[in-house]
């Protein structure tokens, strides 16, 4: 129960933020109305019970701002692999599905690695079942990258499930 | 000085951006089915929408326009997966099969036959 009222605070101070930086009317009317209007959304989804740890997960802010820099190299690092490859007179693709496993136990940590592959130019995910990702990759040598399961120990490190 | 320094960097980045977007384009045009295509379109969600995205913030200066700017990356960054995932897996469930490196030897041995 305590946890759900942070996780209302946040909510509301995460929309608020959103409405400032989209707004750019500070007149005290316009941001009472602005006020009023994240509160009626906070208390909407209480009543759809949709605030919880997987809609908006405040546990890994912290550590996510060491995963998501290293996430942004690794993206630079793959466009730059595709881009080569798409320039590359003889298109040398060779077209790869394979099944990763994501050692993540919860659904929240499944769905950023998920994400996380997908974001990489070069991987997509296609399936997620059974704790196993089904990948199609670009090139054979991605594949190798992915299996050597680097992304999966830091997703599976940032939410925690390392223990 | 220091205003044509940011606009270097600037333009930099947009050009940059544009580039790899016209790639992008390209790749989705070069590539044989539809996963490939999917791969090059990528670049255009990531490397793409951010290069110009920053080259714009920079244009824009400590503004509200830059803050909404980054916004907009925030959310593409977040929302392009899950389109992308869910693009190609009704490609897999609507039984679009890849094709693999082993079909694409096959293909040479054919043509060069």
């Amino acid at each position: 129960m305590g946890n759900r009222i942070i996780h209302s605070i946040s909510l509301g101070t995460v929309l608020f933020a959103v409405w400032l930086v989209l707004s750019g009317h500070y007149t005290f009317f316009i941001t009472t109305l602005g006020i009023l209007s994240c509160a009626l959304v906070v208390s909407i989804m209480q009543r759809m019970d949709l605030i919880d740890h997987e809609g908006h997960p405040i546990h890994l802010t912290w550590r996510a701002f060491t995963y998501i820099p290293w996430l942004i190299i690794e993206i630079i690092k793959a466009n730059i692999d595709v881009l080569k490859l798409i320039l590359s007179p003889s298109l040398p693709a060779t077209p790869t599905l394979l099944r990763v496993k994501a050692s993540q136990t919860s659904d929240l940590g499944q769905v950023i690695y998920a994400n996380s592959i997908t974001l990489t130019p070069g991987t997509i995910s296609v399936d997620v079942a059974n704790g196993e990702i089904l990948v199609h990759a670009l090139t054979r040598s991605g594949a190798e990258d992915l299996m050597d399961g680097e992304m999966d120990r830091r997703v599976t490190r940032m939410v925690g499930e390392d223990k | 000085m220091s205003g044509t320094i940011i606009d270097i960097l600037s333009w930099a980045l947009i050009i940059l951006g544009a580039f790899s977007l016209i790639t992008g384009a390209v790749g989705v045009l070069r590539f044989p089915d539809v996963y490939t295509r999917m791969h090059a379109a990528s670049i255009t969600d990531t490397l793409g929408a951010g290069t110009i995205i920053l080259g714009l913030i920079l244009q824009a200066g400590l503004t509200l326009v830059a803050a909404k700017l980054l916004l907009i990356l925030v959310f593409i960054f977040f929302t392009s997966p899950a389109s992308s995932f869910a693009l190609a897996h009704a490609a897999l469930s609507s039984g679009v099969e890849p094709i693999l490196d082993a079909d694409l030897r096959e293909d040479d041995k054919e043509s060069s036959s």
